[in-house]
Protein backbone atom coordinates (compact mmCIF):
# COMPACT_ATOMS: atom_id res chain seq x y z
CA UNK A 1 0.00 0.00 0.00
CA UNK A 2 1.39 3.34 -0.95
CA UNK A 3 1.34 5.56 2.11
CA UNK A 4 2.14 8.76 0.25
CA UNK A 5 -0.68 8.54 -2.24
CA UNK A 6 -1.81 11.97 -3.42
CA UNK A 7 -5.48 12.65 -3.56
CA UNK A 8 -5.60 14.88 -6.62
CA UNK A 9 -9.23 15.74 -6.25
CA UNK A 10 -8.88 17.16 -2.75
CA UNK A 11 -5.42 18.77 -3.08
CA UNK A 12 -5.27 22.37 -4.14
CA UNK A 13 -3.86 22.00 -7.66
CA UNK A 14 -3.18 19.27 -10.14
CA UNK A 15 0.51 18.59 -10.79
CA UNK A 16 -0.28 18.17 -14.46
CA UNK A 17 0.60 20.56 -17.24
CA UNK A 18 -0.82 20.29 -20.69
CA UNK A 19 1.21 21.30 -23.70
CA UNK A 20 1.93 20.38 -27.27
CA UNK A 21 5.05 18.55 -28.39
CA UNK A 22 6.00 21.56 -30.50
CA UNK A 23 5.89 23.89 -27.54
CA UNK A 24 7.77 21.54 -25.24
CA UNK A 25 10.54 20.83 -27.74
CA UNK A 26 10.86 24.46 -28.73
CA UNK A 27 10.98 25.50 -25.08
CA UNK A 28 13.97 23.23 -24.65
CA UNK A 29 15.66 24.25 -27.88
CA UNK A 30 15.25 27.98 -27.44
CA UNK A 31 16.45 28.06 -23.85
CA UNK A 32 19.64 26.13 -24.33
CA UNK A 33 21.14 27.63 -27.46
CA UNK A 34 24.79 26.71 -27.40
CA UNK A 35 26.80 28.78 -29.85
CA UNK A 36 29.99 27.74 -31.53
CA UNK A 37 32.93 30.00 -30.63
CA UNK A 38 33.32 31.26 -34.13
CA UNK A 39 35.32 34.43 -33.69
CA UNK A 40 36.74 35.68 -36.94
CA UNK A 41 37.71 39.31 -36.36
CA UNK A 42 36.79 42.39 -34.35
CA UNK A 43 33.23 41.23 -33.59
CA UNK A 44 34.70 38.24 -31.79
CA UNK A 45 35.90 40.59 -29.06
CA UNK A 46 32.36 41.86 -28.57
CA UNK A 47 31.13 38.28 -28.64
CA UNK A 48 33.60 37.47 -25.85
CA UNK A 49 32.46 40.56 -23.97
CA UNK A 50 28.87 39.31 -24.16
CA UNK A 51 30.01 36.05 -22.63
CA UNK A 52 31.97 37.82 -19.89
CA UNK A 53 31.00 39.42 -16.62
CA UNK A 54 28.92 42.45 -17.50
CA UNK A 55 26.66 41.03 -20.16
CA UNK A 56 26.64 37.43 -18.90
CA UNK A 57 25.24 35.34 -21.72
CA UNK A 58 24.77 32.32 -19.48
CA UNK A 59 21.51 33.85 -18.28
CA UNK A 60 19.97 32.90 -21.62
CA UNK A 61 21.25 29.34 -21.41
CA UNK A 62 23.91 30.30 -23.88
CA UNK A 63 27.18 28.55 -23.21
CA UNK A 64 29.95 28.80 -25.78
CA UNK A 65 31.15 25.47 -27.09
CA UNK A 66 34.39 24.90 -28.91
CA UNK A 67 33.16 21.92 -30.93
CA UNK A 68 30.63 22.11 -33.77
CA UNK A 69 29.23 18.75 -32.68
CA UNK A 70 27.97 20.28 -29.44
CA UNK A 71 26.74 23.56 -30.88
CA UNK A 72 23.25 24.61 -31.96
CA UNK A 73 23.92 28.06 -33.27
CA UNK A 74 26.84 29.43 -35.21
CA UNK A 75 27.59 33.08 -34.49
CA UNK A 76 29.70 34.21 -37.40
CA UNK A 77 31.46 37.16 -35.83
CA UNK A 78 33.72 39.03 -38.19
CA UNK A 79 35.11 39.19 -41.68
CA UNK A 80 34.99 35.95 -43.60
CA UNK A 81 37.82 35.70 -46.08
CA UNK A 82 37.70 33.50 -49.14
CA UNK A 83 40.52 31.42 -47.71
CA UNK A 84 38.45 30.69 -44.63
CA UNK A 85 35.07 30.15 -46.35
CA UNK A 86 35.75 26.48 -46.99
CA UNK A 87 36.18 25.82 -43.28
CA UNK A 88 33.02 27.71 -42.39
CA UNK A 89 30.97 25.49 -44.61
CA UNK A 90 32.68 22.39 -43.25
CA UNK A 91 32.03 23.41 -39.64
CA UNK A 92 28.42 24.24 -40.49
CA UNK A 93 27.96 20.82 -42.03
CA UNK A 94 29.48 19.21 -38.95
CA UNK A 95 26.93 20.81 -36.65
CA UNK A 96 24.04 18.57 -35.67
CA UNK A 97 20.47 19.45 -36.68
CA UNK A 98 18.63 21.57 -35.69
CA UNK A 99 21.05 24.44 -36.27
CA UNK A 100 20.85 28.16 -36.73
CA UNK A 101 23.22 30.86 -37.88
CA UNK A 102 23.60 34.43 -36.64
CA UNK A 103 25.59 36.70 -38.91
CA UNK A 104 27.20 39.27 -36.63
CA UNK A 105 28.43 42.59 -37.94
CA UNK A 106 28.55 44.34 -41.29
CA UNK A 107 31.42 42.22 -42.61
CA UNK A 108 29.51 39.00 -42.10
CA UNK A 109 26.27 40.49 -43.45
CA UNK A 110 27.51 42.05 -46.66
CA UNK A 111 31.28 42.27 -46.61
CA UNK A 112 30.94 45.68 -44.98
CA UNK A 113 33.73 48.11 -45.60
CA UNK A 114 35.99 45.43 -47.02
CA UNK A 115 34.90 45.25 -50.60
CA UNK A 116 38.14 43.64 -51.74
CA UNK A 117 39.42 40.61 -53.60
CA UNK A 118 39.96 38.66 -50.38
CA UNK A 119 36.69 38.84 -48.50
CA UNK A 120 33.41 37.01 -48.95
CA UNK A 121 30.69 39.59 -49.58
CA UNK A 122 28.27 38.22 -47.02
CA UNK A 123 28.33 34.86 -45.26
CA UNK A 124 24.90 34.02 -46.68
CA UNK A 125 26.82 33.00 -49.77
CA UNK A 126 28.30 30.16 -47.76
CA UNK A 127 25.71 29.21 -45.10
CA UNK A 128 22.00 30.00 -44.65
CA UNK A 129 21.59 32.83 -42.15
CA UNK A 130 18.72 33.23 -39.68
CA UNK A 131 19.50 36.57 -38.07
CA UNK A 132 21.47 39.46 -39.52
CA UNK A 133 23.00 41.72 -36.95
CA UNK A 134 24.01 45.20 -38.11
CA UNK A 135 26.84 47.26 -36.65
CA UNK A 136 30.57 47.57 -36.86
CA UNK A 137 31.14 46.15 -34.34
CA UNK A 138 27.68 45.45 -32.88
CA UNK A 139 27.48 46.01 -29.15
CA UNK A 140 27.00 43.04 -26.82
CA UNK A 141 23.45 44.24 -26.20
CA UNK A 142 22.77 43.86 -29.91
CA UNK A 143 23.98 40.29 -29.82
CA UNK A 144 21.77 39.61 -26.83
CA UNK A 145 18.81 41.06 -28.67
CA UNK A 146 19.62 38.94 -31.72
CA UNK A 147 19.69 35.86 -29.55
CA UNK A 148 16.32 36.75 -28.07
CA UNK A 149 14.94 37.24 -31.58
CA UNK A 150 16.33 33.84 -32.53
CA UNK A 151 14.62 32.33 -29.50
CA UNK A 152 11.35 33.89 -30.64
CA UNK A 153 11.87 32.50 -34.10
CA UNK A 154 12.55 29.02 -32.77
CA UNK A 155 9.42 29.13 -30.65
CA UNK A 156 7.37 29.84 -33.76
CA UNK A 157 8.91 26.98 -35.73
CA UNK A 158 7.66 23.44 -35.91
CA UNK A 159 9.51 20.93 -33.76
CA UNK A 160 9.75 18.76 -36.82
CA UNK A 161 12.45 20.56 -38.73
CA UNK A 162 11.40 18.98 -42.01
CA UNK A 163 8.23 21.04 -41.94
CA UNK A 164 10.09 24.33 -41.71
CA UNK A 165 10.64 26.14 -44.93
CA UNK A 166 14.24 26.96 -44.13
CA UNK A 167 15.04 23.30 -43.84
CA UNK A 168 13.82 22.80 -47.38
CA UNK A 169 16.02 25.62 -48.54
CA UNK A 170 18.94 24.02 -46.85
CA UNK A 171 18.55 20.83 -48.87
CA UNK A 172 18.91 22.64 -52.19
CA UNK B 1 48.86 21.82 -57.88
CA UNK B 2 50.05 18.87 -55.84
CA UNK B 3 47.26 16.74 -54.40
CA UNK B 4 47.06 15.57 -50.83
CA UNK B 5 47.28 11.85 -50.36
CA UNK B 6 47.83 9.50 -47.49
CA UNK B 7 51.49 8.91 -48.24
CA UNK B 8 52.65 12.49 -48.34
CA UNK B 9 50.45 14.89 -46.41
CA UNK B 10 50.60 18.14 -48.27
CA UNK B 11 49.73 21.55 -46.88
CA UNK B 12 50.07 24.17 -49.57
CA UNK B 13 53.83 24.65 -49.65
CA UNK B 14 54.72 22.37 -46.75
CA UNK B 15 55.89 18.83 -47.25
CA UNK B 16 56.18 16.23 -44.54
CA UNK B 17 58.10 12.98 -44.80
CA UNK B 18 55.94 9.99 -44.06
CA UNK B 19 57.03 8.44 -40.82
CA UNK B 20 55.24 5.98 -38.58
CA UNK B 21 56.27 7.76 -35.41
CA UNK B 22 55.26 11.24 -36.43
CA UNK B 23 51.80 12.68 -36.54
CA UNK B 24 50.83 15.81 -38.39
CA UNK B 25 48.00 17.77 -36.83
CA UNK B 26 46.21 20.86 -37.87
CA UNK B 27 45.65 23.49 -35.19
CA UNK B 28 43.09 25.97 -36.39
CA UNK B 29 42.16 28.05 -38.36
CA UNK B 30 39.10 27.99 -36.14
CA UNK B 31 40.44 27.14 -32.71
CA UNK B 32 39.17 28.88 -29.59
CA UNK B 33 42.70 29.31 -28.25
CA UNK B 34 44.32 30.41 -31.48
CA UNK B 35 43.49 34.08 -30.83
CA UNK B 36 41.85 34.52 -34.18
CA UNK B 37 42.45 32.71 -37.35
CA UNK B 38 45.84 31.15 -36.91
CA UNK B 39 46.37 27.81 -38.54
CA UNK B 40 49.32 25.95 -37.13
CA UNK B 41 50.49 22.78 -38.82
CA UNK B 42 52.28 20.80 -36.15
CA UNK B 43 54.33 17.66 -36.54
CA UNK B 44 54.31 15.68 -33.33
CA UNK B 45 56.52 12.98 -31.95
CA UNK B 46 54.33 11.64 -29.19
CA UNK B 47 53.41 14.80 -27.34
CA UNK B 48 56.44 16.79 -28.43
CA UNK B 49 56.30 19.26 -31.28
CA UNK B 50 59.05 18.59 -33.80
CA UNK B 51 57.98 21.05 -36.49
CA UNK B 52 55.59 23.96 -36.45
CA UNK B 53 54.39 26.01 -39.37
CA UNK B 54 52.13 28.98 -38.74
CA UNK B 55 49.88 29.41 -41.76
CA UNK B 56 48.43 32.89 -41.93
CA UNK B 57 46.20 34.77 -44.31
CA UNK B 58 42.79 33.64 -43.08
CA UNK B 59 41.87 37.19 -42.13
CA UNK B 60 43.52 38.87 -45.09
CA UNK B 61 41.25 41.72 -46.11
CA UNK B 62 43.52 43.74 -48.34
CA UNK B 63 43.66 46.75 -46.03
CA UNK B 64 46.95 48.05 -47.44
CA UNK B 65 45.59 47.87 -50.96
CA UNK B 66 42.41 49.64 -49.86
CA UNK B 67 44.55 52.52 -48.61
CA UNK B 68 45.74 53.19 -52.16
CA UNK B 69 42.19 54.01 -53.23
CA UNK B 70 41.12 56.05 -50.24
CA UNK B 71 41.91 59.60 -49.26
CA UNK B 72 43.98 60.02 -46.13
CA UNK B 73 41.08 60.91 -43.86
CA UNK B 74 38.90 58.23 -45.38
CA UNK B 75 41.38 55.50 -44.51
CA UNK B 76 41.57 56.35 -40.81
CA UNK B 77 38.52 54.30 -39.68
CA UNK B 78 39.90 51.28 -41.52
CA UNK B 79 42.93 51.30 -39.24
CA UNK B 80 40.58 50.50 -36.34
CA UNK B 81 40.23 47.01 -37.74
CA UNK B 82 43.93 46.22 -37.61
CA UNK B 83 44.62 45.65 -33.94
CA UNK B 84 41.00 45.72 -32.88
CA UNK B 85 41.77 45.28 -29.19
CA UNK B 86 43.40 48.69 -28.95
CA UNK B 87 41.95 50.64 -31.87
CA UNK B 88 43.16 54.07 -30.89
CA UNK B 89 46.79 53.02 -31.02
CA UNK B 90 46.32 52.14 -34.70
CA UNK B 91 44.48 55.38 -35.42
CA UNK B 92 47.26 57.24 -33.72
CA UNK B 93 50.08 55.39 -35.48
CA UNK B 94 48.49 56.20 -38.84
CA UNK B 95 47.73 59.82 -38.00
CA UNK B 96 51.26 60.19 -36.61
CA UNK B 97 52.79 58.98 -39.87
CA UNK B 98 50.63 61.32 -41.96
CA UNK B 99 51.42 64.23 -39.64
CA UNK B 100 55.11 63.51 -40.05
CA UNK B 101 54.60 63.65 -43.80
CA UNK B 102 52.72 66.95 -43.52
CA UNK B 103 55.07 68.30 -40.81
CA UNK B 104 52.20 69.45 -38.63
CA UNK B 105 52.40 70.97 -35.18
CA UNK B 106 49.82 69.38 -32.88
CA UNK B 107 48.24 71.63 -30.23
CA UNK B 108 49.00 70.74 -26.65
CA UNK B 109 45.51 69.78 -25.57
CA UNK B 110 45.21 67.37 -28.48
CA UNK B 111 48.53 65.85 -27.46
CA UNK B 112 47.35 65.36 -23.89
CA UNK B 113 44.08 63.77 -24.99
CA UNK B 114 45.85 61.51 -27.44
CA UNK B 115 48.36 60.32 -24.87
CA UNK B 116 45.50 59.67 -22.44
CA UNK B 117 43.59 57.65 -25.01
CA UNK B 118 46.70 55.69 -25.95
CA UNK B 119 47.36 54.73 -22.35
CA UNK B 120 43.71 53.85 -21.69
CA UNK B 121 43.92 51.62 -24.74
CA UNK B 122 47.13 50.07 -23.48
CA UNK B 123 45.45 49.08 -20.23
CA UNK B 124 42.38 47.78 -22.08
CA UNK B 125 44.60 45.71 -24.34
CA UNK B 126 46.72 44.37 -21.49
CA UNK B 127 43.62 43.43 -19.50
CA UNK B 128 42.38 41.60 -22.55
CA UNK B 129 45.71 39.79 -22.82
CA UNK B 130 45.45 38.80 -19.17
CA UNK B 131 41.86 37.60 -19.57
CA UNK B 132 42.41 35.48 -22.67
CA UNK B 133 45.79 34.16 -21.58
CA UNK B 134 44.36 33.07 -18.26
CA UNK B 135 41.34 31.55 -19.98
CA UNK B 136 43.56 29.56 -22.33
CA UNK B 137 45.70 28.29 -19.49
CA UNK B 138 42.63 27.38 -17.47
CA UNK B 139 42.06 30.19 -14.97
CA UNK B 140 38.48 30.90 -15.99
CA UNK B 141 37.64 33.17 -13.05
CA UNK B 142 40.35 35.63 -14.00
CA UNK B 143 38.74 36.06 -17.40
CA UNK B 144 35.61 37.31 -15.70
CA UNK B 145 37.49 39.61 -13.32
CA UNK B 146 39.68 41.16 -16.02
CA UNK B 147 36.75 41.74 -18.33
CA UNK B 148 34.93 43.53 -15.53
CA UNK B 149 37.60 46.24 -15.31
CA UNK B 150 38.01 46.26 -19.06
CA UNK B 151 34.35 47.16 -19.49
CA UNK B 152 34.84 50.24 -17.32
CA UNK B 153 37.71 51.29 -19.59
CA UNK B 154 35.48 50.73 -22.62
CA UNK B 155 32.88 52.96 -20.95
CA UNK B 156 35.47 55.73 -20.77
CA UNK B 157 36.26 55.33 -24.45
CA UNK B 158 32.58 55.23 -25.28
CA UNK B 159 31.94 58.40 -23.37
CA UNK B 160 34.68 60.12 -25.30
CA UNK B 161 34.11 58.92 -28.86
CA UNK B 162 30.84 56.99 -28.84
CA UNK B 163 32.21 53.62 -29.84
CA UNK B 164 33.21 50.70 -27.70
CA UNK B 165 35.59 48.84 -29.94
CA UNK B 166 36.30 50.71 -33.16
CA UNK B 167 37.06 54.15 -31.81
CA UNK B 168 38.47 56.34 -34.61
CA UNK B 169 39.13 58.74 -31.76
CA UNK B 170 42.10 60.48 -33.38
CA UNK B 171 42.14 62.68 -36.45
CA UNK B 172 45.00 63.70 -38.66
CA UNK B 173 46.15 66.92 -37.02
CA UNK B 174 44.56 66.49 -33.62
CA UNK B 175 41.48 65.06 -31.99
CA UNK B 176 37.86 65.70 -33.02
CA UNK B 177 36.40 66.46 -29.60
CA UNK B 178 37.31 67.84 -26.24
CA UNK B 179 36.96 65.56 -23.25
CA UNK B 180 33.42 65.42 -21.83
CA UNK B 181 32.73 67.05 -18.51
CA UNK B 182 34.05 65.09 -15.53
CA UNK B 183 35.79 62.62 -17.84
CA UNK B 184 39.13 63.07 -16.11
CA UNK B 185 37.53 62.42 -12.74
CA UNK B 186 36.07 59.16 -14.05
CA UNK B 187 39.46 58.34 -15.51
CA UNK B 188 41.19 58.78 -12.17
CA UNK B 189 38.53 56.67 -10.50
CA UNK B 190 39.12 53.95 -13.05
CA UNK B 191 42.87 54.18 -12.48
CA UNK B 192 42.30 53.59 -8.77
CA UNK B 193 40.05 50.61 -9.50
CA UNK B 194 42.50 49.00 -11.88
CA UNK B 195 45.41 49.59 -9.53
CA UNK B 196 43.48 48.10 -6.65
CA UNK B 197 42.35 45.10 -8.65
CA UNK B 198 45.83 44.53 -10.04
CA UNK B 199 47.35 44.30 -6.60
CA UNK B 200 44.49 42.60 -4.81
CA UNK B 201 42.89 40.33 -7.37
CA UNK B 202 45.01 39.47 -10.38
CA UNK B 203 48.41 39.33 -8.76
CA UNK B 204 47.05 37.71 -5.61
CA UNK B 205 45.37 35.05 -7.71
CA UNK B 206 48.18 34.37 -10.13
CA UNK B 207 51.64 35.44 -9.00
CA UNK B 208 52.20 32.60 -6.57
CA UNK B 209 49.56 30.29 -7.97
CA UNK B 210 51.14 26.83 -8.25
CA UNK B 211 49.25 25.77 -11.36
CA UNK B 212 49.80 29.10 -13.06
CA UNK B 213 53.53 28.92 -12.36
CA UNK B 214 53.77 25.31 -13.51
CA UNK B 215 52.06 26.16 -16.77
CA UNK B 216 54.04 29.33 -17.46
CA UNK B 217 57.51 29.02 -15.99
CA UNK B 218 60.19 27.95 -18.49
CA UNK B 219 57.57 27.72 -21.22
CA UNK B 220 58.17 29.59 -24.45
CA UNK B 221 61.73 30.62 -23.66
CA UNK B 222 63.08 33.26 -26.04
CA UNK B 223 66.66 34.40 -25.62
CA UNK B 224 67.58 38.03 -26.18
CA UNK B 225 69.45 37.18 -29.41
CA UNK B 226 66.51 35.19 -30.72
CA UNK B 227 64.05 37.95 -29.94
CA UNK B 228 66.19 40.55 -31.65
CA UNK B 229 66.91 38.48 -34.74
CA UNK B 230 63.22 37.62 -35.23
CA UNK B 231 62.26 41.28 -35.08
CA UNK B 232 60.30 41.11 -31.85
CA UNK B 233 59.23 44.29 -30.15
CA UNK B 234 57.17 45.41 -27.21
CA UNK B 235 56.69 43.03 -24.28
CA UNK B 236 58.08 40.12 -26.29
CA UNK B 237 61.43 41.89 -26.54
CA UNK B 238 61.40 43.40 -23.06
CA UNK B 239 60.43 40.01 -21.65
CA UNK B 240 63.77 38.76 -22.94
CA UNK B 241 65.76 41.37 -21.09
CA UNK B 242 66.23 43.97 -23.83
CA UNK B 243 65.24 47.42 -22.65
CA UNK B 244 63.73 48.90 -25.78
CA UNK B 245 60.61 51.00 -25.91
CA UNK B 246 59.81 53.46 -28.69
CA UNK B 247 58.24 55.78 -26.12
CA UNK B 248 61.74 56.30 -24.69
CA UNK B 249 63.89 55.75 -27.80
CA UNK B 250 61.99 58.03 -30.15
CA UNK B 251 59.53 59.94 -27.94
CA UNK B 252 56.33 61.05 -29.63
CA UNK B 253 53.46 63.10 -28.22
CA UNK B 254 54.15 63.88 -24.56
CA UNK B 255 56.15 60.78 -23.68
CA UNK B 256 59.37 62.77 -23.64
CA UNK B 257 58.08 64.94 -20.78
CA UNK B 258 56.39 62.31 -18.65
CA UNK B 259 58.01 60.29 -15.94
CA UNK B 260 57.66 56.57 -16.29
CA UNK B 261 59.84 53.48 -16.28
CA UNK B 262 60.21 50.74 -18.82
CA UNK B 263 59.79 47.45 -16.99
CA UNK B 264 62.11 44.70 -18.17
CA UNK B 265 62.19 41.03 -17.30
CA UNK B 266 65.18 38.80 -17.95
CA UNK B 267 63.33 35.58 -17.22
CA UNK B 268 62.71 35.13 -20.98
CA UNK B 269 59.70 32.82 -20.36
CA UNK B 270 55.92 33.21 -20.40
CA UNK B 271 55.80 33.93 -16.67
CA UNK B 272 58.26 36.79 -17.07
CA UNK B 273 56.15 38.24 -19.84
CA UNK B 274 53.01 37.95 -17.73
CA UNK B 275 54.73 39.89 -14.92
CA UNK B 276 55.87 42.46 -17.45
CA UNK B 277 52.32 43.07 -18.65
CA UNK B 278 51.23 43.66 -15.08
CA UNK B 279 54.06 46.14 -14.49
CA UNK B 280 53.28 47.96 -17.74
CA UNK B 281 49.71 48.50 -16.63
CA UNK B 282 50.98 50.11 -13.44
CA UNK B 283 53.24 52.40 -15.48
CA UNK B 284 50.29 53.36 -17.68
CA UNK B 285 48.31 54.30 -14.60
CA UNK B 286 51.25 56.45 -13.48
CA UNK B 287 51.25 58.21 -16.87
CA UNK B 288 47.50 58.79 -16.79
CA UNK B 289 47.72 60.42 -13.37
CA UNK B 290 50.41 62.81 -14.61
CA UNK B 291 48.32 63.74 -17.63
CA UNK B 292 45.25 64.99 -15.78
CA UNK B 293 46.90 68.20 -14.43
CA UNK B 294 48.50 68.76 -17.86
CA UNK B 295 45.05 68.66 -19.41
CA UNK B 296 43.70 71.29 -17.05
CA UNK B 297 46.59 73.64 -17.87
CA UNK B 298 46.41 73.30 -21.68
CA UNK B 299 44.83 75.79 -24.09
CA UNK B 300 41.55 74.57 -25.62
CA UNK B 301 42.73 74.25 -29.24
CA UNK B 302 42.12 70.74 -30.61
CA UNK B 303 43.17 70.67 -34.25
CA UNK B 304 46.39 71.87 -35.84
CA UNK B 305 46.23 75.06 -37.86
CA UNK B 306 47.14 74.18 -41.44
CA UNK B 307 44.52 75.46 -43.90
CA UNK B 308 46.14 73.54 -46.74
CA UNK B 309 45.48 70.18 -45.11
CA UNK B 310 43.07 70.56 -42.21
CA UNK B 311 39.59 72.09 -42.21
CA UNK B 312 39.05 75.12 -39.99
CA UNK B 313 36.88 74.82 -36.85
CA UNK B 314 33.16 74.54 -37.48
CA UNK B 315 32.38 78.13 -36.40
CA UNK B 316 34.79 79.53 -38.98
CA UNK B 317 33.39 77.28 -41.72
CA UNK B 318 29.92 78.57 -40.98
CA UNK B 319 30.93 82.24 -40.85
CA UNK B 320 33.88 82.75 -43.20
CA UNK B 321 33.73 82.20 -46.92
CA UNK B 322 37.36 81.22 -47.37
CA UNK B 323 37.22 78.59 -44.61
CA UNK B 324 34.11 77.11 -46.23
CA UNK B 325 35.87 76.88 -49.60
CA UNK B 326 38.86 75.18 -48.02
CA UNK B 327 36.59 72.77 -46.25
CA UNK B 328 34.74 71.98 -49.47
CA UNK B 329 37.94 71.23 -51.33
CA UNK B 330 39.34 69.12 -48.49
CA UNK B 331 36.15 67.09 -48.19
CA UNK B 332 35.50 66.53 -51.88
CA UNK B 333 39.08 66.04 -53.07
CA UNK B 334 41.03 65.16 -49.96
CA UNK B 335 44.26 66.64 -48.70
CA UNK B 336 47.31 66.47 -50.93
CA UNK B 337 50.46 65.88 -48.87
CA UNK B 338 53.87 66.79 -50.33
CA UNK B 339 55.77 64.21 -52.37
CA UNK B 340 57.87 61.99 -50.16
CA UNK B 341 57.97 58.90 -48.05
CA UNK B 342 57.81 58.52 -44.33
CA UNK B 343 57.98 55.86 -41.66
CA UNK B 344 56.86 56.66 -38.13
CA UNK B 345 57.09 54.03 -35.39
CA UNK B 346 54.93 54.04 -32.29
CA UNK B 347 54.78 51.75 -29.29
CA UNK B 348 51.43 50.01 -29.51
CA UNK B 349 50.42 47.70 -26.63
CA UNK B 350 51.84 44.78 -28.60
CA UNK B 351 55.06 46.30 -29.83
CA UNK B 352 56.36 48.51 -32.58
CA UNK B 353 53.51 49.61 -34.79
CA UNK B 354 54.48 51.87 -37.63
CA UNK B 355 53.08 53.04 -40.91
CA UNK B 356 55.19 53.56 -43.99
CA UNK B 357 53.57 55.93 -46.43
CA UNK B 358 54.78 56.87 -49.87
CA UNK B 359 53.13 59.93 -51.26
CA UNK B 360 53.26 61.15 -54.85
CA UNK B 361 51.41 64.36 -54.03
CA UNK B 362 48.04 62.82 -54.79
CA UNK B 363 45.10 62.67 -52.34
CA UNK B 364 45.69 58.91 -52.23
CA UNK B 365 48.76 57.23 -50.79
CA UNK B 366 50.86 55.62 -53.51
CA UNK B 367 51.78 52.82 -51.14
CA UNK B 368 50.96 52.24 -47.52
CA UNK B 369 52.66 49.57 -45.46
CA UNK B 370 51.76 48.69 -41.92
CA UNK B 371 54.55 47.32 -39.78
CA UNK B 372 52.57 45.31 -37.26
CA UNK B 373 54.25 43.70 -34.24
CA UNK B 374 52.06 40.60 -34.20
CA UNK B 375 53.23 39.58 -37.65
CA UNK B 376 56.78 39.13 -36.40
CA UNK B 377 55.63 37.39 -33.25
CA UNK B 378 53.67 34.89 -35.34
CA UNK B 379 56.79 34.13 -37.37
CA UNK B 380 58.65 33.47 -34.15
CA UNK B 381 56.25 30.61 -33.34
CA UNK B 382 57.97 28.25 -35.77
CA UNK B 383 61.15 28.61 -33.74
CA UNK B 384 59.92 28.54 -30.15
CA UNK B 385 57.25 25.88 -30.52
CA UNK B 386 59.76 23.22 -31.56
CA UNK B 387 60.62 20.96 -28.63
CA UNK B 388 57.68 21.99 -26.46
CA UNK B 389 54.73 19.82 -25.51
CA UNK B 390 51.43 20.14 -27.31
CA UNK B 391 49.76 21.38 -24.12
CA UNK B 392 52.20 24.30 -23.96
CA UNK B 393 51.41 25.45 -27.50
CA UNK B 394 48.32 27.23 -26.26
CA UNK B 395 50.27 28.93 -23.45
CA UNK B 396 52.89 30.16 -25.88
CA UNK B 397 50.37 31.49 -28.40
CA UNK B 398 48.59 33.23 -25.53
CA UNK B 399 51.77 34.79 -24.22
CA UNK B 400 52.83 36.14 -27.63
CA UNK B 401 49.55 38.12 -27.60
CA UNK B 402 49.01 38.12 -31.34
CA UNK B 403 45.99 39.65 -33.05
CA UNK B 404 45.12 38.51 -36.51
CA UNK B 405 43.68 41.70 -37.86
CA UNK B 406 47.20 43.00 -37.60
CA UNK B 407 49.00 39.93 -38.89
CA UNK B 408 46.99 39.37 -42.05
CA UNK B 409 45.88 42.95 -42.61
Amino acid sequence: MAQHQVNYASSAGLPIALTTVDKLVNWGRSNSLWPLTYGLACCAIEMMASGASRFDFDRFGTIFRASPRQADVMILAGTLSKKHAEFTRRLYDQMAEPKWVISMGSCANTGGMFNTYATVQGVDRIVPVDIYLPGCAPRPETLQYALMMLQKKIRRESANMNKNTKQNLRLI
Amino acid sequence: MQQTNKLTPFFENLNFERSDNMMVINFGPQHPSAHGQLRLVLELDGEKVTKAYPDIGYLHRGIEKMAENMTYNEFLPTTDRLDYIASTSNNYAYAHAVEKLLELEIPERAQVIRTMLLEVNRIISHLFFLATHALDVGAMSLFLYAFREREFGMDLMEEYCGARLTHSAVRIGGVPLDLPKDWTRELLKWCDTVEHELANTYEMLLNENRIWKMRLEDVGVISAEEAQSWGCSGPMLRGSGVQYDIRKEEPYELYGELEFDIPVSDRCDSYGRYRLYMEEMKESIKILRQLVPLYDRSAPQLMAHAPQYISAPKEEIMTQNYALMQHFVLVTQGMRPPVGEVYAPTESPKGELGFYIKSEGEPYAYRLKCRAPSFFHTGLLQEILVGTYIADVVTIIGSTNIVFGEVDR
